[in-house]
C-alpha cells in the first residue's frame, strides 16, 4: 500500500488528539507514517502505535525544536525525497499550515488547506465562505500536502507496527533565521485547545463584561469544553483575542457549539457554522444565530447558562 | 530601514461571496472589493516600524485593476510608494503562484522587513508569509502579536493557543501580525490628498521574470474539480425561557448524547 506521512502535533511528546484523527483519515488512503519532529518520542510511540503507524519517523535532534516551522518543513521534504509518499498529511493548526506551505515551495507542489474530508483518489472536500460554499479540489501537481481540519473526521484505534526510524537531518541556513527563545503560558488550564476540542461554549455582546465570562467558562467546564469569543467580547477587552472565533479569528468545527449572546454576524457565523450541533441562547429572538441553532432558547443568558450548567452537574452525578 | 507591507484586495465581509462557474476561481468583479481586514493592520505596523527608525513603506500588492483602490488606502494611511503586480496571466493563481510573484518584487529590492497580515479573509490559508520566508531563504516571524524591532534584531510574540512564544531573527525578515497587534489609523483628509501624488509602479510577469506557465489558473498546483452550495441547516427547535430554558438545553443534550 501507498505509504501516507502524518506529521505528528504534539507538545513535548503529548500527541494532539487532531494527529489520531489525520492517522485514521490515512488508514483509509494507504499505510500512514508517522512524522516526528522534536522531543518526547519515547512518550508518544505507544499512541502513534495504537492509531495505525506503520512507521515511526523520529527526527529528535536539539536544534529541531528552537526554531519554529522551518525545521518541520525540512525533515517532511527529506523524507518525501527518501521514500516518495502518496501525500503528505498535516493536522491544520497556524502552525501545520505554515510548515505545509514551506514544504509545498521545497517540492514545488500543491498545497490544500483546512481538508475536512478526503477520498481514496486524494479529493480534499473543503468548505469555504464560512461554511456556505463546499469545495472538492486536488493536487495536480508534485507530492499532494494536504492539511486536516481537526474534529473533521473520528479517531479510531487500529494498531500497526510502529517502528521507530531515526532520521537526521542537517538544516539549512534559511531553517534556523528564526529562534524560539521562550515560550509563554498566559492562560493554560486543564481546558481543551479551541481548534480542536469537541465541545465549545463562547460568548458575545450579550456577557457584559468580563466577569460575565464566569458564568460561561463554569458551562464549558461542566462539559469538558473550550471557551471561545465573539470578535464583540474580544474587541471590548472582555476575553483574550486568541480565543475569538470568526472570520479574523479561529475556525471551529467541534461537536457541540453552544453560544450565548451572540447576534450571529456574519465574521462570527465564518468562524463556526460547520459545527455539528449549535445551541444558541439569546434575549433576541430575531438575533441571526438562530437561523443556525439545532436547539435554541430566547431568554436571558445570566439564567439559562447557570440553569445549564447545574442540571448537567446534577446529570453527571 | 526599508519596509514591504503586502496588501491583498479581497471581497467585502458582507459581500456574498462566489465561485466562478466557469473557472471556479472566486468572482472578484461582482463584488465591492476592500482591503483584506488583517493588512490594515500590516500597514499600521509597517508605519509605526517605520516612523521610529527612519524608515520608508513600499506597498506591494498582487491582484487585478480594482485592488488599485486597496493599494491607494495603504498609501493615503502613510505609505509612501507601492508596487503593483498587475498581469491577466495571474488570475486564477494559487498559493505557490502568488508566493513567486511577492518573492519575486521583493528580491533585489533590499528590504529589511516585508510585513504581512497573517491570513486572508477570502483564501483563508494563512501559508502565503512561510511560502515568501521560505522563497527568500530569510527569517519567518510570523503570527506576531507584537514586534520589536533593534538594529538589525527584530524579536516578535507569536500567538499560541496559550500565550505566546517569543521568536527572534535578524533583518531580513518575514513578519506577519495578527490582529489586535496594533490601532490602524484612518486616512486622513492629507493622507488621502497626498496619496494621489505618491509613485505606484506597475509590474507584469515579464517584469518580474516570471514564467507564465508557472502561475495563473493554468500553472496552478491545485485544482477545484467541483462545487456547490452547503446544503442548508435542518431548521431547529426554538423555545422561550420560561424559567426553565436551562433544564431543557440539558434535556436537549442527554437525548443528544452530549452528557
Amino acid at each position: 500500500m501507498a505509504e501516507i506521512l502524518v506529521l505528528v502535533d504534539h507538545v513535548d511528546g503529548a500527541v494532539k488528539k487532531v494527529t489520531l484523527e489525520v492517522l485514521t483519515l490515512a488508514r483509509s488512503l494507504g499505510e500512514p507514517s508517522a512524522v516526528f519532529v522534536g522531543a518526547g518520542a519515547d512518550a508518544a510511540a505507544a499512541t502513534l502505535t495504537e492509531y495505525g503507524a506503520a512507521n515511526i519517523y523520529v527526527a529528535d535532534a536539539d536544534d529541531l525544536g528552537k526554531h519554529p516551522v522551518a525545521p518541520k518543513a525540512e525533515v517532511l521534504a527529506q523524507l518525501v525525497g527518501e521514500k516518495s509518499p502518496a501525500a503528505v498529511l498535516i493536522p491544520s493548526t497556524a502552525e501545520g499550515k505554515e510548515v505545509a506551505g514551506r514544504l509545498a515551495v521545497k517540492l514545488n507542489s500543491g498545497v490544500i488547506t483546512d481538508a475536512v474530508g478526503l477520498t481514496a483518489d486524494l479529493t480534499a472536500t473543503q468548505s469555504i465562505f464560512g461554511g456556505a460554499v463546499i469545495v472538492q479540489a486536488k493536487v495536480g501537481a508534485g507530492t499532494p500536502i494536504i492539511t486536516v481540519r481537526p474534529n473533521s473526521s473520528p479517531a479510531e484505534a487500529g494498531p500497526a507496527a510502529g517502528t521507530r526510524v531515526e532520521v537526521t537531518v542537517a538544516l539549512s541556513d534559511s531553517a534556523t533565521k528564526a529562534t524560539t527563545t521562550n515560550k509563554v503560558e498566559e492562560t493554560k488550564g486543564a481546558r481543551p485547545e479551541l481548534a480542536e476540542a469537541a465541545v465549545v461554549v463562547s460568548g458575545g455582546r450579550g456577557v457584559g463584561g468580563a466577569e460575565g465570562f464566569g458564568i460561561i467558562e463554569a458551562l464549558a467546564d461542566s462539559l469538558d469544553g473550550a471557551v471561545g469569543a465573539s470578535r464583540a467580547a474580544t474587541d471590548a477587552g472582555w476575553y483574550p483575542h486568541q480565543y475569538q472565533v470568526g472570520q479574523t479569528g479561529k475556525t471551529v468545527s467541534p461537536q457541540l457549539y453552544i453560544a450565548n449572546g451572540i447576534s450571529g454576524a456574519i465574521q462570527h457565523r465564518a468562524g463556526m457554522q460547520t459545527s455539528k450541533t449549535i445551541v444558541v441562547v439569546n434575549k433576541d429572538p430575531e438575533a441571526p444565530i438562530f437561523e443556525l441553532a439545532d436547539y435554541g432558547v430566547v431568554g436571558d443568558l445570566f439564567t439559562v447558562v447557570p440553569q445549564l450548567t447545574e442540571e448537567i452537574g446534577k446529570r453527571k452525578g | 530601514m526599508k519596509i514591504a507591507v503586502c496588501v491583498k484586495q479581497v471581497p467585502d465581509t458582507w459581500a456574498e461571496k462566489k465561485l466562478d462557474a466557469g473557472d471556479k476561481t472566486l468572482d472578484r468583479e461582482s463584488v465591492d472589493g476592500v482591503m483584506n481586514e488583517l493588512d490594515e493592520y500590516a500597514v499600521e505596523e509597517a508605519l509605526q516600524i517605520a516612523e521610529a527608525n527612519s524608515g520608508e513603506v513600499v506597498v506591494v500588492s498582487v491582484g487585478p485593476d480594482k485592488a488599485t483602490d486597496t493599494v491607494r488606502k495603504a498609501l493615503s494611511m502613510g505609505a509612501d510608494s507601492a508596487i503593483h503586480v498587475l498581469d491577466d496571466g495571474l488570475h486564477g493563481s494559487d498559493a505557490l503562484g502568488t508566493s513567486l510573484a511577492l518573492a519575486k518584487v521583493i528580491e533585489g529590492r533590499d528590504f529589511d522587513l516585508v510585513v504581512f497580515g497573517s491570513e486572508s479573509t477570502d483564501a483563508r490559508m494563512s501559508v502565503v508569509p512561510a511560502m515568501v520566508a521560505e522563497r527568500l531563504g530569510v527569517a519567518q516571524l510570523t503570527f506576531a502579536n507584537n514586534v520589536e524591532v533593534a538594529g538589525s534584531d527584530v524579536t516578535i510574540k507569536r500567538q499560541t493557543e496559550y500565550g505566546y512564544d517569543e521568536v527572534t531573527g535578524a533583518t531580513p525578515a518575514v513578519v506577519s501580525v495578527v490582529e489586535k497587534i496594533n490601532e490602524p489609523r484612518y486616512p486622513s483628509f492629507k493622507g488621502i490628498m497626498a496619496a494621489k501624488k505618491k509613485p505606484v509602479e506597475t509590474l507584469g510577469l515579464a517584469d518580474l521574470g516570471i514564467d507564465a506557465a508557472a502561475v495563473g489558473l493554468a500553472g496552478a498546483a491545485t485544482e477545484v474539480v467541483e462545487f456547490a452550495d452547503a446544503p442548508p441547516r435542518a431548521a431547529g427547535t426554538v423555545v422561550t425561557d420560561e424559567g426553565n430554558g436551562g433544564a431543557q438545553i440539558a434535556d436537549y443534550l442527554s437525548a443528544q448524547k452530549f452528557i
